[in-house]
């Protein structure tokens, strides 16, 4: 297929290739065995640039926009959905300061995560707090010239590895969603803890801890926006991670595919190889069909974002959506097709399995991306009467 | 620091097939490639400069084509390019090489180090370093496998040699050249391969760098290839069969009666 | 290198015939491009003689090549103790100044090697110039290549051989370009041409895919590094009889590099460039896990392990084991490969032992074309078999 990609988006997808072929692949094994976070390959892609991606230039990155940040983290997640989470999450983390934050903020944090010498979190979820996100229960109390934060925050990937969070805070209770406020936090901030590193069923190679605020001061100008706005900063944020949550169910999905494909082309059974056998050609052409409409959707919500439109919720929900349960369907297709040795861990295609599965549920479950996108369907028909 | 690499670019010989029939290599298709060894050569002069600041210049000689080969080192963060291009370098051997790149590097001003690849993978002579360095002058250093320390005009290496390892210390400017042990290349960057895009390449020529034109390309070479021919088919060559136990018997024997066991 | 264009029946035949790719057609006809490097390989695939040789060669600036008598050869010593290529150094140099009807020399250099010296003697040499001398000691590439060039300007011989190692690969090019001499390195074959008396050079390129014989014809001394365990070492003749030369060595100018500390690092195996038997080991071995057999096998051998960068690459044994174009270069008299496919970059770092026997499973395996025995079948059944074999050879 032919992606109609410009020049400097090859070139882009040549080199985290590269990275993912000559570093990546060698270490994944171990790394979701060791359940270990990839520090060399962070900076190994950030000599590459490929953390200044979509930071603007006056901020040290390349100028670049969201299309070739997914085309990154597609060619990342073929080889480890691990190490594409923690590429990915990084992003999740920057957004509130690059959509929101004040020129200030902009030049004392982004030129740093854009080199690779910081790593950005986001701090959304609790307990309390996953799916109905207004369960948000950290607080944040203005005092003088600090806000005071307390509270846990869970799952958050890059957990620990960050030195800057973006962190969602309620400054008041009264006004519910209205009522909250979105901080950047940096490591090392007294009363600033991390819980122990979760154990996950998939992307083993990315650090999930908790957040655990405790009397945590922070300067006043670390609020982003104004109060009360961090759940919009929360949601505009998501919208633009959500289609490369996208990109990293067509990256699994095409991994577990070239794998898969290598593999069967080898096997004989029946004394012949079993690609020759009808069963397995017409699920090896779904897998691809459905991967390449996945890359479709994928990229064309990527570029309907970079052209400047200002509402694409439901679109990056969709590519979300319809990405992420390709990429765990034909995962799953893939091992089925490997038969035991699929199944076995000599072969990367059970992890690629096991990485799939967050994909349908972190930033927003399928379920939720279908509420997103219904309402605003009725929401627009709405309008339209 | 401003530190010097010596680049050459080599067709990729783990692609490079040959015609067993006229005995020649096909090139058809077969990528030009940095020579591997000149890789950990650009890594240590980018690790140089980031710990003692300064500015990385690599340098090659070749036809025109080459300058892909330096758009390379520039996409992994070398500072400037030279490409020495001339009709009259071609068909150089090491020598005429070595006094071409001295004559260029006297050129570019002044400098603090060299650095260059143990030998090309393509000719493999590990010669033209040392002769380069001789012409310059400079003190050579072989197989370096790591830099201990750089200051105040002098260095100190680890040199490898056959059966361990070397500590010398040496003044500089000096001309090393590196073994894979050094360190691990990085890949390029995406601003580097920007840059190396848009970049002209400065190409000097014969009279650019005041070179004898006696000395240079077929002309200024002592050595001259008079005969290429395919090596020696090897004796008689077997692939045995039977079960493992009848096969290793056979080897077994054979190996004894040729008493090389 | 120029095509007559009147003779020139665009046939192409020399443009796949050049193994540098040196010749396009343009206008019909071959036109020879700026890669070219002399070899004449054109010459002789022009069935239609069109191509010759210009008057270039002989233009070039010829030197009184009659001065230039004798062959030398450097005696390098390891801790006072000859190495072992230079033992077949000698025998080779002897072969070629009998047939230059000249005499052999040895040039020793080191520190507290006097007593050696008759040693090289009776190992073939006529003359030994011994430059003795603490400041010696330690391998300097200034001080070294200081006392060979300076001798060879003075003494003019015709021809300088040393050891393609570590030592002669490092200082015997410095010794070349100051003297203006063509060097070929890591020969495997030396001749005299007998038309010219020129040294015909020979040694593998491209990954030794090719061999390509290389002379010097107009300059002199005519340099080589001779690739060890290739050349017969030359026999021992304690009647043999010869002049000793003591050099005296004076350090012109400021000592400019310096050895701070040797330091020799203890395998448990034989270093792989001097070991007889080699049992080497590649991805197919599956895992570091596997590696003990290629051990004990070498152990019973009495024989070195050797890998591919593959299994370098995968962490399995250290580099200093690795055979093939970034590793060594090694030709023992039998070389065991064990798993090995026989990427083009292996193979031309062994394709010169003597005797190579090969494992694998798949019988198309590359390496299986350079094997002088191949076993097919899975390595690791095959090596218990073969360890239990030669014990029981061994009794």
């Amino acid at each position: 297929m032919d992606y109609l990609l410009t020049e400097d988006q090859i070139m882009i997808r040549d080199l985290a290739r590269q990275i993912a072929v000559e570093k990546i692949v060698p270490v994944r094994a171990e790394l979701d065995e060791q359940n270990k976070f990839p520090t060399d390959i962070m900076k190994a892609m950030a000599q590459a640039d490929l953390f200044g991606i979509y930071i603007p230039e006056e901020y040290g990155g390349l100028g670049k926009k969201s299309f070739e940040l997914y085309i990154a983290i597609e060619e990342i997640s073929k080889a480890c959905l691990g190490v594409s989470t923690s590429y990915a999450a990084n992003a999740l983390g920057t957004y509130p300061i690059l959509l929101h934050g004040s020129d200030a903020q902009k030049k004392k944090y982004l030129p740093d995560i854009a080199s690779g010498k910081n790593l950005a979190a986001f701090g959304l979820t609790e307990a309390n707090a996953g799916s109905d996100a207004s369960g948000v229960q950290t607080t944040a109390k203005l005092e003088g010239n600090e806000y005071v934060l307390n509270g846990t925050k869970q799952w958050i990937t890059n957990g620990g590895e960050a030195q800057v969070y973006t962190v969602i805070a309620i400054t008041d209770k009264s006004r519910g969603a209205r009522g909250a406020s979105c901080f950047i936090v940096e490591k090392g901030t007294p009363g600033f803890t991390f819980g122990k590193k979760e154990n996950k069923m998939g992307i083993r190679a990315s650090s999930t801890t908790e957040l655990i605020f405790n009397n945590c001061r922070i300067p006043r100008e670390n609020l982003i926006a104004r109060e009360g706005l961090g759940f919009i900063v929360a949601m505009k944020t998501l919208d633009c991670s959500r289609a490369g949550v996208g990109a990293q169910g067509v990256g699994v999905a095409q991994g577990a595919i070239d794998e898969c494909i290598k593999f069967a082309k080898g096997r004989v059974q029946f004394g012949q190889p079993i690609t020759s056998f009808q069963a397995i050609q017409h699920m090896l052409a779904d897998m691809q069909t459905q991967t390449e409409a996945a890359r479709a959707l994928v990229y064309a919500v990527a570029r309907m974002m970079d052209s400047g439109a200002k509402d694409f919720s439901r679109a990056s929900a969709m590519a979300k959506l319809f990405a992420t349960d390709t990429g765990m369907k034909v995962t799953t297709d893939a091992v089925q097709i490997m038969g035991g040795s699929g199944y076995m861990k000599e072969y990367p295609v059970e992890k690629m399995m096991r990485d799939a599965k967050i994909l349908q549920i972190y930033e927003g479950t399928n379920q939720i991306q279908r509420n997103v996108i219904a309402l605003d369907m009725i929401k627009e028909a709405t309008r339209q009467k | 620091m401003h530190i010097i690499v010596l680049v050459k670019q080599v067709p990729d010989t783990s692609e490079v097939k040959i015609n067993r029939e006229t005995n020649t290599l096909i090139r058809d298709g077969v990528p030009s490639i940095i020579n591997p060894f000149d890789m950990f050569a650009i890594e240590e002069a980018l690790r140089l400069r980031e710990q003692h600041g300064g500015k990385v210049t690599a340098i090659t000689m070749g036809p025109p084509q080459a300058a892909d080969a330096l758009k390379e080192a520039v996409a992994m963060g070398v500072d400037e390019v030279v490409l020495f291009s001339d009709r009259a370098f071609a068909g150089a051997d090491t020598w005429a090489t070595s006094y071409t790149l001295a004559q260029g590097i006297k050129k570019l001003g002044s400098y603090d180090l060299v650095i260059a690849g143990k030998q090309a993978i393509d000719g493999d002579t590990a010669q033209v370093g040392p002769e380069t360095a001789d012409m310059l002058g400079i003190p050579f250093i072989a197989y370096i496998k790591k830099i201990k320390a750089i200051a105040d005009g002098k260095m100190t290496v680890e040199r490898m040699m056959d059966d361990g390892y070397d500590v010398v210390e040496s003044s500089l400017p000096a001309l090393i050249t590196v073994v894979k042990e050094i360190n691990q290349p990085r890949l390029p960057s995406l601003k580097g391969k920007m840059k190396a895009k848009n970049l002209k390449v400065t190409t000097l020529t014969a009279k650019d760098i005041n070179a004898d034109e006696n000395m240079l390309g077929l002309k200024g070479s002592p050595t001259k290839v008079v005969r290429i021919f395919p090596p020696a088919p090897r004796g008689q060559r077997e692939i045995l069969s039977g079960t493992i136990e009848q096969q290793v018997g056979q080897v077994v024997k054979k190996l004894k009666e040729q008493a090389l066991v | 290198m120029q095509v007559i264009s009147n003779t020139c029946t665009g046939c192409e035949i020399c443009v796949s015939s050049c193994p540098f790719g040196a010749i396009e057609m343009r206008d019909g006809k071959a036109f020879i491009t700026e890669s070219c490097t002399l070899c004449g390989a054109c010459i002789e695939a022009c069935e239609f003689k069109a191509i010759e040789r210009t008057g270039e060669e002989a233009a070039a600036a010829a030197k009184d090549l009659s001065a230039f008598n004798g062959v030398w050869v450097f005696a390098e010593q390891h801790k006072g103790g000859i190495s072992s290529v230079t033992l077949e150094l000698l025998g080779e140099g002897r072969k070629l100044a009998d047939k230059r009807q000249t005499k052999l020399s040895a040039v020793f250099i080191g520190h507290g090697i006097k007593d050696k010296a008759r040693d090289l003697i009776a190992h073939g040499a006529d003359i030994v110039y011994l430059a003795d001398d603490p400041a010696l000691k330690d391998f300097n590439d200034d001080s070294y290549s200081a006392v060979l060039t300076t001798l060879a300007t003075l003494h003019k011989p015709e021809i300088i051989l040393a050891g393609a190692t570590a030592i002669g690969r490092s200082f015997i090019p410095k010794v070349a370009a100051g003297l203006y001499a063509g060097l070929t390195a890591d020969c495997t074959v030396l001749d005299i041409d007998p038309g010219t008396g020129n040294l015909l050079q020979t040694r593998p390129a491209f990954g030794g895919n090719i061999m390509a014989t290389i002379v010097s014809p107009n300059h002199r001394p005519q340099m080589a590094t001779v690739r060890h365990k290739v050349m017969k070492p030359a026999p021992r003749d304690d009647a043999r009889t010869g002049d000793i030369i003591e050099v005296k060595f004076t350090q012109t100018g400021a000592v400019r590099t310096r050895v701070i500390q040797t330091v020799e690092e203890l395998s448990e195996t034989v270093n792989i460039c001097e070991a007889n038997i080699i049992v080497a080991g590649g991805r197919g071995m599956g895992g570091v896990k596997n590696f003990h057999l290629l051990e004990e096998l070498a152990k019973v051998l009495g024989g070195a392990v050797a890998a591919t960068r593959g299994a370098v690459d995968e962490g399995w044994i250290p580099y200093s084991h690795q055979v093939g174009q970034t590793g060594k270069t090694v030709c023992p008299k039998l070389y065991i490969a064990c798993g090995i496919s026989g990427a083009i970059q292996h193979v031309a770092g062994m394709q010169s032992s003597d005797v190579i026997v090969a494992i694998n499973k798949d019988p198309d395996a590359p390496i299986f074309s350079v094997a002088t025995y191949g076993i097919v079948g899975d390595v690791l059944e095959v090596l218990p078999v073969m360890i239990r074999k030669f014990k029981e050879l061994r009794g």
